[in-house]
């Protein structure tokens, strides 16, 4: 039946549920496991390969070598488009995707984070 | 003459009105949000609002009259102040009363409107000539069943003041149930009058970018909002004091506490109104007024006439 | 009466995306309409054949922003095709769930922005409520609420286990129960059907000789739907049926996008159920050899189409592509004859624009003027020239790029 108003009794059970808004950030709510968020890297793993860079679009990942087979990987946050592809092309899976996704920063410079090994 | 300037700029009269005008802006904002699921704004945020539009820049476009644009606000709001004071709030009377007040306060009530049409037309921008233009248009849609249905209660009281009207029906309680098809037509007609959804048609944000209001900013600005806040609370106040007439004997604590209930109740229907509808077009609203509302008000017209010359002889 | 140009754009509350429109008008009538598209314009065709193929699905998925899967699928399909490889059926159902998905998160973004721009903000805040339940579902699946990244040559890069396939049948009995309500109240409310009836009429005759796709023609009649007529993925193993409407206008259009939710809500269904074992990606060569394809698909605005040209190296030779916008954008003129002011919002939206992805390189001939193509160096001789004409003096700019290169 056409009439004017057909939302009005849905509208009017609205007041009485709970708001549909998450109220971010005093209550926060958990990204899935899959999410891909800022990416990890496991010196130990590394051959040195650089399928990753040459994967990566954005060219937000480098691969620097710091001595005999031992390799530190600098990836900038603010380059980075997340889309993990680096993570599946290293053959070594020495790259993984955490569920870190709050990396605002007020300073260029703190986006570039270096991952090194332990000295050995 | 203390008393009376206190009584007019104070309580009940200018700062009192403001702030009951913000804290129905909120009451309204708040209502809307939870009807669509949503947190909503919080108690402070409409008397931030006005604050920050006042502490900013007003910029005026080159073309535009300096001084019309300038005082187009100030008309806005000094007229539906002065209106205020004509009503009876939580008393038979109010401040000010005599012959023929109704009246008066519909053509102060329709100053506002004016006040907007020229404030978009002496903006010379695009946009705000358009949305002058249809807040105009709209004008002759909805005054005709708002003037209609708010003189039939005044027909039955036999008088064209609003104090006689309101001694009137407290001698004679259950005669507000003939005007209920009235407080329909005229609600309808206040929805036009203050611009909300479904008649928001001057000021469509998808449309015209902001209608009449477009250049307008900062101070101005703040006295526009001020101004359209202002009219919804006189607006609902003069069709609480002609269509829902009680409670106005009780002791003055009580009765003003029965005057808010009354005006948030009125605000709480157009709030309903807002949220349910999509807005009309310019001209399907004026098939909608002249073919359906103007003839509820004159049928309310109509019913008055029958009940005082066959029933009340 | 005085007649008035009014500029819709590129900057207007009316329009999610820049695009110009002038209209001329007399009173509240539309006498005039012209458009001028490139406001969005990011040179993505020249970008893609500086970049590798893999890198490459990355770039076309960050055309648009709705139609992510989109334009990343037909890109990877024509890759795909002139490889010559025989794709995995559990890769090619994957990727048609993910396809329905982002059309019932399309959809439902469009009732939405629809009912936004006729001032029934109510049904926009209840829409984009319920579509939080399609953007978590594929934050789920794929890692992410847009921009999913599920596509690489040859395959598919994640799998859905059955708890997920769990998690998206019970979503989308939440959302077929929601779509019911609200196809019930856009057909029944008289404020919706007064200002969505007799406005931006199309006819069929028209809706073909103009070029219109997708919802816009199947609402004048016109029965075309790329899944059916020329099928990819897995859809030529899917049951599913073709809406269309005859109403013509803005309403037929609703209801078409309406059906489609519950077709689509029936087609994940089924491929959720169907969806056999087996690997998910073949192994694709990093050169792909020499070669031309075209890959069609459909958006859920209509048909996009991609053309890929390889040499035999890493990255593409050209790439084209060709939004569904772009065809639908020719109609609003016709669809705006005679109408009002107040019309324009609600005619623009009905076609579901995208100007994100119709922005594209677009080669025009002007009849009777000159005709001029520029290659890449001559259009940057021109752009240093005009700058310089202008008065900006380049050897500041030049001594700081020589210091940021060293």
């Amino acid at each position: 039946m056409i009439r004017p108003g057909k939302m009005i009794k849905q509208v009017l059970q609205s007041i009485f549920k709970k708001p549909a808004t998450t109220r971010y950030p005093f209550f926060k709510s958990e990204p899935p496991k899959s999410f891909r968020g800022k990416l990890k890297f496991y010196p130990e793993r590394c051959i040195g390969c650089k399928f990753c860079m040459k994967d990566c679009p954005s060219g937000a990942i480098t691969i620097i070598k710091a001595g005999e087979k031992q390799f530190e990987c600098e990836i900038d946050l603010a380059k980075c488009i997340y889309c993990a592809q680096c993570v599946d092309s290293c053959p070594k899976k020495a790259l993984e995707a955490t569920n870190e996704f709050e990396l605002a920063s007020l300073d260029r410079d703190k986006l570039k984070v270096t991952f090194r090994g332990k000295p050995s | 003459m203390a008393i009376t300037l206190f009584q007019m700029l104070v309580f009940p009269g200018f700062l009192f009105l403001s702030f009951f005008g913000l804290a129905a802006e909120y009451f309204d904002r708040k209502l809307h949000a939870r009807l669509q699921n949503r947190v909503g704004p919080p108690w402070f945020q409409p008397l931030a609002d006005f604050i920050k539009l006042v502490s900013k820049e007003d910029v005026i476009p080159e073309d535009a009259n300096p001084r019309m644009f300038k005082m187009m606000p100030i008309f806005a709001l000094t007229s539906t102040v002065t209106a205020f004071f004509y009503i009876p709030l939580w008393r038979h009377a109010g401040l000010y009363s005599f012959t023929g007040d109704l009246i008066v306060v519909l053509y102060l009530l329709t100053i506002p409107t004016l006040a907007f049409f020229l404030g978009g037309w002496y903006s010379t921008s695009l946009y705000s000539k358009i949305g002058a233009v249809r807040s105009i248009t709209q004008l002759f849609a909805y005054e005709v069943p708002l003037f209609v249905s708010i003189l039939s209660p005044a027909l039955l009281a036999d008088t064209w003041s609003l104090k006689g009207m309101t001694i009137f029906y407290a001698a004679h309680p259950w005669y507000w149930i003939f005007n209920l098809l009235g407080f329909f037509v005229s609600l309808v007609a206040l929805l036009g009058k203050l611009e909300k959804v479904p008649f928001d048609i001057a000021e469509a944000e998808t449309e015209i970018v902001a209608g009449t209001f477009t250049e307008y900013s900062g101070r101005l600005m703040g006295l526009f909002r001020l101004g359209l806040d202002v009219e919804a609370i006189v607006g609902s106040s003069l069709l609480a004091a002609v269509f829902l007439p009680f409670g106005l004997a009780l002791p003055a604590g009580l009765g003003f506490v029965v005057y808010l209930a009354k005006v948030l109740f009125i605000i709480a229907l157009l709030t309903l109104a807002r949220t349910v509808f999509a807005r009309l077009r310019i001209d399907q609203m004026m098939e909608l007024c002249w073919r359906y509302i103007a003839p509820m008000a004159f049928l309310q017209l109509l019913i008055v006439l029958v009940i005082k010359g066959v029933f009340l002889k | 009466m005085h007649k008035v140009m009014i500029p819709i754009g590129p900057q207007h509350p009316a329009l999610k995306e820049p695009e110009s429109f002038l209209i001329a008008l007399k009173g509240e009538k539309i006498t005039d309409f012209a458009v001028r598209l490139g406001y969005n314009h990011r040179g993505i065709e020249k970008a893609c054949e500086e970049r590798t193929y893999i890198q490459d699905i990355y770039l076309t998925e960050r055309i648009c922003g709705i139609c992510s899967h989109t334009h990343s699928t037909a890109f990877v399909q024509a890759v795909e095709e002139i490889a010559g490889l025989a794709m995995p059926k559990r890769a090619l159902y994957i990727r048609t769930i993910i396809g329905e998905l982002e059309r019932v998160h399309s959809h439902l973004l469009w009732l939405g922005v629809a009912a936004h721009e006729i001032g029934f903000d109510t049904l926009l805040m209840y829409t984009w409520r319920d579509r939080e339940i399609v953007m978590d579902l594929l934050a789920a699946v794929t890692g992410n609420r847009v921009n999913y990244g599920i596509n690489t040559i040859g395959g598919v890069r994640r799998d859905i286990s059955p708890e997920q396939t769990k998690d998206i049948l019970s979503g989308l009995k939440k959302l077929e129960e929601r779509t019911k309500y609200y196809i019930d109240v856009a057909t029944k409310e008289t404020t919706i059907i007064k200002r969505l009836s007799n406005v931006g009429v199309l006819s069929k005759k028209n809706a073909l000789s103009l070029g219109a796709v997708g919802p816009t023609a199947r609402a004048s009649g016109v029965d075309r739907d790329t899944r059916r007529d020329d099928p990819y993925a897995a859809y030529n193993e899917i049951d599913f049926k073709v809406i269309t409407d005859d109403h013509c206008d803005v309403y037929g259009r609703t209801l078409v996008r309406c059906g489609e939710l519950m077709e689509s809500y029936k087609i994940l269904r089924q491929a959720l159920q169907n969806m056999p074992e087996g690997p998910l990606t073949v192994k694709a060569p990093r050169k792909i050899p020499a070669g031309e394809a075209v890959s069609r698909y459909e958006a859920p605005r209509g048909e996009c189409m991609h053309y890929v040209r390889s040499n035999g190296t890493e990255k593409p030779e050209r790439v084209k592509v060709r939004a569904p916008t772009l065809a639908n954008v020719q109609c609003v003129a016709k669809m705006l004859e005679d109408r009002q002011l107040a019309d324009l919002p609600i005619v623009i939206a009905a076609i579901d624009p995208c100007f994100s992805c119709t922005d594209r390189l677009v080669a025009v001939k002007e009849i009777g003027s000159r005709k001029r193509i520029m290659k890449w160096d001559e259009l940057r001789e021109y752009g240093i020239h005009w700058y310089q004409h202008q008065g900006v003096d380049f050897t500041e700019l030049n001594k700081r790029l020589k210091r940021k290169m060293k």
